[in-house]
């Protein structure tokens, strides 16, 4: 009976080595070790065994039972695994083709410019208000010491409804208005669409985008102005920016300047962006002018305050590199999902 | 404004380097738009002398010149021109040298024969015969006297002069002149100003009130007239400074008393006019409104129309000229003229500003008037000019100065305030310094009581913030430290409006739409393009009084003409598919004339085309819904009255009754006035419906612990039975379990009769207390069928 063990043992052995597939390694458990299997009809036979012989041979069946066990189990991670080392190879896919394409929206790069500005005056404490864009002529003009006939007025070509109401030249009657609902202090900006009677061109449009910015609290100075601005200047160019400021004129604001930022091209060293100056103009701005103030009903002895404002299309022009101003009214999909 | 440097200099002595003083004036006020040379791009020209002159052996036309150029060794050069001769002194472009407009010349074969530069007319090196009135008409330009051979064009001639463009602003008046620029660069750099000395020898016989009358009838658009009278005059050429000068600021030279009018314009910022005396009936000048249908031929030989809001200058017969803008052609100086009277008046600036606009004559004169000068420096104009006319000999000056000055502007006081000053600024400018640069600008000041008097020519001069201005010009902008406000502290932040409205573009971004930007107005032929009736509201459109255009003449009352523009200029540039969205206003007017602000609202317009269908878009509302706290309220009503809408592929979106906006198919009428050849849709949200309905209140639901039962059905209904129907009639059949009703599957076609469809709904119940059994829900499943049995005559089918 030894003998026979073994050569099933042997047999066993030789035979898992042989197998193929997880399903020969099944059929060879059954072989061996199924109910009808050549392990079990040996065992079947061990009551004919004498006592002496009954435990020796049945210890030694179990051993080759567990030793085909152990082979079985073998065998089976073995093929396992080449089966799956096989899958995996089989599957392979030529991972260079495109992805499946997915819904892509894009904002357009006047928004992108102006939540960015807004983000950063929101960050120093600016509300972010909103103002009508057919407005009254006091708004745009009287109230921001633009009287009748004042040259300034021809300067910016207003488009009329009728004598007293119009498209809005600037985003400055949104200062009025805001200065009118007597909530001090004041830190805001307005971004929005402003029209002036200007043809069409590369570089002009009839409808374009300001952003105006108000400033009013007790004590306000223009080293605050000049600080404020600096920090925006820093937050959107870059770090490095340096801002400069010139003497310039607006009927609202006295003293009244224009704001240069070394240019974000060129970092000042003169370049084509800049042509040559190493600044860019940025924005006008200017203390509040005392008249302004006292015709909304702030009193200018007690408050002061700074205003600033800038035309966001050439922000946006310039950090793109965009040439030509149709461009963002064209709504070609080729041109905004570029941003 | 254009200032030569040479001119500011004789009164201002300014030494810095050109780049230096540009940056220096643009600080302190002035801005610099750019400088040009005199010389412009003139590189290598040099005197020459003609040695030899032979004619060309295969050109009748050219001549082959021997010249000595300086330059060690005789020059070939062959020209073209007829007048040159031997032993003229002639300018002689080298090999590789750059004329006028940058034209490069180099040795090349003229026929046969090398030639090594070229002889240069004044036209080829940038001028003309007004600034050379010794050169010919046509031909080289021959110096009348020798010169030293080899020397640089631009030093023999004098064109080393750079011209500096400045911005002048419109509060300046006082600047748009030399000696205003002058004034303000000897304060820049804190140097003597020199202001020209005016003297006048007035040899000529008699007064000038013997020669003519001025009588002013509307003092109020014309503050003060003043003439003066010169005899004997002698029409000639000025001389060549002169004209270099006017050359150089960009006024052509025409003739000595033309040219000393635009002199004093230029120099001291007065426009002034001179007319022939003989031309003025009675020699009696009337300042006068102009009269109904009056017309007047100017010097540039057009004939205007004239009307009573504008000032015109007259004798008692005609007008002579319309006052501050053009001189008329009846009274100009022509050779022959024996007697001429110079004009320097002061008019009111708005009113030239619009008579110029009005008659569409913009003028040198013109402009500096608009922006409202100061009337004292008229009688200083009129002397210099005159003062000119005896240096150039162009005249005999009449003794006496006829003016008409009714209401003398005097200068005035202001008082400040150095510790307010220093406050606004945020500076520490002491006092003494203060009073330095007041000084400066030639206020006058009283530093005990801190009273500075302003002259007459800085009317933007009114209150101390103007003042502070002058203060921190002069002091540096740039030296003032830049701080950051203390004060009270603020919330930066948006208002909810514009929360939502952030949240609703981030959306449908996020659901692969590309923002857009179109006008705001738009033409009157829109309405019919998008099929709107003839007595339609929306037609009932803010008109602008001067539009750019018809295209451009409406604010719209519709949102997405625009839109559908752009998807065109997609469609056509042969884009595959185009998604868009704009959030931007309409403007719908109260009453019309408007007589009161629109009201503006923000709408939210998308529009798409492309491989797409009704449900993308309804797919895009219905997730813009969800975030927006509206998916469960939002309902879908087809909707039938939008004309540019396809009527039976387009819904309302009602939330909470409130119709918000609807979307769709864009009407196959409309696409094909549009030039859309394909299918494209379009949905349109009143934001501020959008606003007042949205919900961003969450309150958080707990996860159900016990499984939901689910029952699906198949109905077969008629084919113009709507889904909505049927949910509704689930939903008020299904009892208190119902947790949700989902549709899965519309067939029509095989198997399905004509005129029906087939319908399939998963149908789920859950309770929050226990795990269902059929039971529970068998009375709901049975109300459900009966309800659509009953109510849509729905024939349940096996499932």
């Amino acid at each position: 009976m030894k003998d026979k063990l073994k050569l099933i043992q042997e047999k066993a052995l030789a035979a898992f080595q042989e197998a193929k597939e997880i399903k020969d390694v099944d059929d060879l458990k059954v072989k061996f070790l199924g109910k009808k299997g050549e392990l079990t009809a040996i065992l079947k036979e061990m009551g004919k065994l004498s006592a002496e012989e009954r435990p020796i041979i049945g210890q030694m069946a179990n051993e080759v039972r567990q030793d085909i066990e152990k082979m079985l189990e073998e065998s089976k991670k073995r093929l396992e695994a080449a089966e799956l080392a096989h899958r995996l190879e089989k599957e392979k896919i030529d991972v260079t083709m495109p992805g499946k394409e997915r819904p892509e929206g894009h904002k357009h790069p006047m928004s992108i410019v102006i939540d960015e500005i807004c983000d950063i005056f929101k960050g120093m404490g600016y509300e972010v208000a909103d103002g009508p864009e057919i407005e009254k002529d006091y708004y745009n003009f009287e109230a921001l010491n633009i009287p009748a006939n004042h040259p300034a007025k021809d300067e910016q070509d207003t488009f009329y409804i009728n004598g007293d109401i119009l498209l809005r030249t600037q985003t400055s009657p949104v200062q009025v208005r805001t200065m009118e609902k007597g909530k001090l202090p004041i830190r805001m900006v307005c971004p929005g669409a402003v029209y002036r009677s200007d043809e069409v061109d590369a570089t002009h449009s009839p409808v374009f985008h300001q952003l105006e910015g108000m400033v009013i609290d007790k004590n306000v100075t223009m080293g605050d102005l000049k600080g404020a601005l600096a920090v925006f200047a820093k937050e959107l160019f870059g770090e490095n920016t340096k801002v400069r400021f010139r003497p310039h004129h607006f009927p609202f604001t006295e003293p009244s300047a224009e704001m240069d930022v070394t240019c974000f091209a060129c970092g000042g060293e003169g370049c084509r962006v800049c042509k040559g100056e190493g600044y860019i103009e940025l924005l006008g701005c200017g203390m509040v002018h005392p008249k302004v103030l006292k015709m909304s009903g702030i009193d200018p002895e007690e408050y002061s305050g700074f205003a600033f404002g800038m035309g966001l299309e050439r922000v946006a022009m310039q950090r793109y590199g965009i040439t030509d101003l149709r461009l963002l009214f064209e709504n070609d999909a080729k041109f905004l999902k570029q941003f | 404004m254009d200032v030569p440097m040479s001119w500011m200099k004789e009164y201002a002595p300014v030494t810095a380097d050109i780049k230096d003083f540009i940056e220096d004036i643009t600080l302190s006020g002035s801005k610099v738009e750019g400088y040009t040379t005199v010389a412009g791009e003139i590189k290598n020209v040099v005197t020459g002398y003609i040695k030899e002159i032979v004619k060309h052996p295969d050109a009748d036309k050219l001549v082959i010149c021997t010249i000595d150029a300086g330059q060690g060794k005789d020059l070939t050069i062959v020209t073209g021109a007829p007048n040159v001769k031997v032993g003229d002194y002639v300018p002689v472009a080298l090999d590789n040298s750059v004329i006028a407009g940058g034209k490069e010349i180099h040795t090349g074969e003229l026929r046969g024969v090398v030639s090594e530069g070229m002889l240069c007319s004044v036209e080829e090196l940038g001028f003309d015969r007004h600034d050379f009135p010794e050169a010919p008409e046509y031909g080289i330009y021959i110096f009348p006297e020798p010169v030293e051979l080899g020397k640089d064009i631009v030093e023999v001639l004098d064109l080393k002069d750079e011209v500096v463009e400045y911005e002048i602003t419109s509060n300046r008046p006082d600047c748009f002149s030399v000696l205003g620029i002058a004034r303000e660069a000897a304060a820049t750099y804190d140097i003597p100003f020199h202001y020209p000395e005016i003297t006048v020898k007035e040899e000529a016989e008699g007064k000038a009130e013997d020669y003519v009358k001025v009588t002013i009838e509307n003092a109020e658009l014309c503050p003060r007239y003043v003439a003066r009278v010169v005899k004997n005059v002698k029409i000639g050429p000025s001389p060549r400074w002169m004209r270099k000068r006017l050359r150089m600021a960009g006024v052509r030279p025409i003739n000595n008393i033309v040219d000393i009018t635009n002199y004093v314009m230029i120099e001291m910022g007065q426009p002034m006019h001179a007319f022939s005396i003989e031309t003025i009936k009675d020699s009696h000048i009337i300042v006068r409104n102009a009269k109904e249908g009056e017309t007047i031929t100017t010097l540039d030989g057009v004939e205007r129309n004239l009307d009573p809001s504008m000032l015109v200058i007259a004798d008692p017969e005609k007008a002579v000229a319309i006052a501050g803008v053009m001189g008329g052609e009846n009274s100009m100086i022509v050779e022959g003229s024996q007697a001429v009277l110079f004009e320097s008046a002061n008019f009111d600036g708005p009113n030239v500003r619009i008579t110029a606009k009005k008659v569409g004559l913009r003028t040198d004169a013109s402009s500096k008037f608009e922006k409202g000068l100061d009337p004292n420096l008229a009688l200083e104009a009129v002397n210099r000019a005159v003062q000119l006319v005896e240096l150039l000999g162009a005249g005999e000056v009449v003794p006496g100065v006829v003016d008409e000055y009714p209401n003398k502007r005097e200068p005035w006081e202001l008082s400040y305030n150095p510790a307010w000053i220093n406050k606004f600024l945020g500076t520490d400018i002491s006092e003494e310094e203060m009073q330095k640069i007041f000084e400066k600008i030639e206020l006058k000041v009283d530093p005990v009581n801190h009273i500075v008097t302003v002259p007459t020519f800085r009317p933007d001069l009114e209150a101390q913030a103007d003042l502070a201005e002058e203060i921190a010009r002069f002091y540096g902008y740039n030296k003032i430290e830049a701080t950051l406000a203390s004060g009270t502290p603020t919330v930066g932040k948006k208002t909810y409006e514009q929360t939502i409205t952030s949240l609703v573009k981030d959306t449908v971004i996020a659901d692969g739409l590309c923002e857009a930007m179109t006008y705001s107005f738009e033409s009157p032929k829109v309405f019919d393009k998008l099929l709107i009736p003839a007595d339609s509201d929306l037609r009932k459109a803010i008109v602008i009084s001067n539009p750019l255009g018809e295209d451009f003449s409406i604010m719209r009352t519709v949102s997405f003409n625009g839109i559908l523009n752009s998807l065109a200029t997609n469609y056509n540039r042969r884009n595959e598919s185009a998604g868009l969205f704009e959030v931007a206003k309409v403007y719908i007017p109260k009453e019309l004339p408007l007589k009161e602000l629109p009201h503006e609202i923000p709408t939210l317009t998308m529009g798409m085309y492309g491989n797409m269908d009704f449900y993308d878009l309804k797919g895009i509302m219905e997730h813009l819904m969800n975030v927006l706290g509206m998916g469960k309220v939002a309902e879908y009503v087809t909707e039938k009255s939008l004309p540019w809408m396809h009527p039976g592929r387009t819904a309302s979106v009602i939330v909470n009754g409130d119709n918000i906006g609807y979307l769709g198919e864009v009407h196959p009428a409309v696409l094909k006035n549009y030039g859309i050849g394909t299918r494209a849709y379009l949905a349109v949200l009143d934001m501020e419906k959008v606003v007042a309905n949205a919900n961003r209140e969450v309150v958080y639901q707990a996860l159900p612990k016990y499984p939901a039962i689910t029952r699906d059905i198949a109905m077969l209904v008629k084919e113009d039975v709507t889904v909505k129907e049927i949910a509704d009639i689930i939903k008020k059949n299904g009892g208190a379990y119902l947790e949700e009703v989902k549709l899965f599957d519309v067939y029509q076609g095989a198997q399905i009769e004509a005129g029906y469809k087939s319908v399939a709904y998963s149908i789920a119940f859950r309770s929050a207390e226990k795990t269902l059994a059929d039971t529970d829900i068998a009375d709901a499943m049975d109300a459900i069928l009966k309800g659509l049995a009953e109510e849509l005559d729905a024939q349940l089918r096996d499932k």
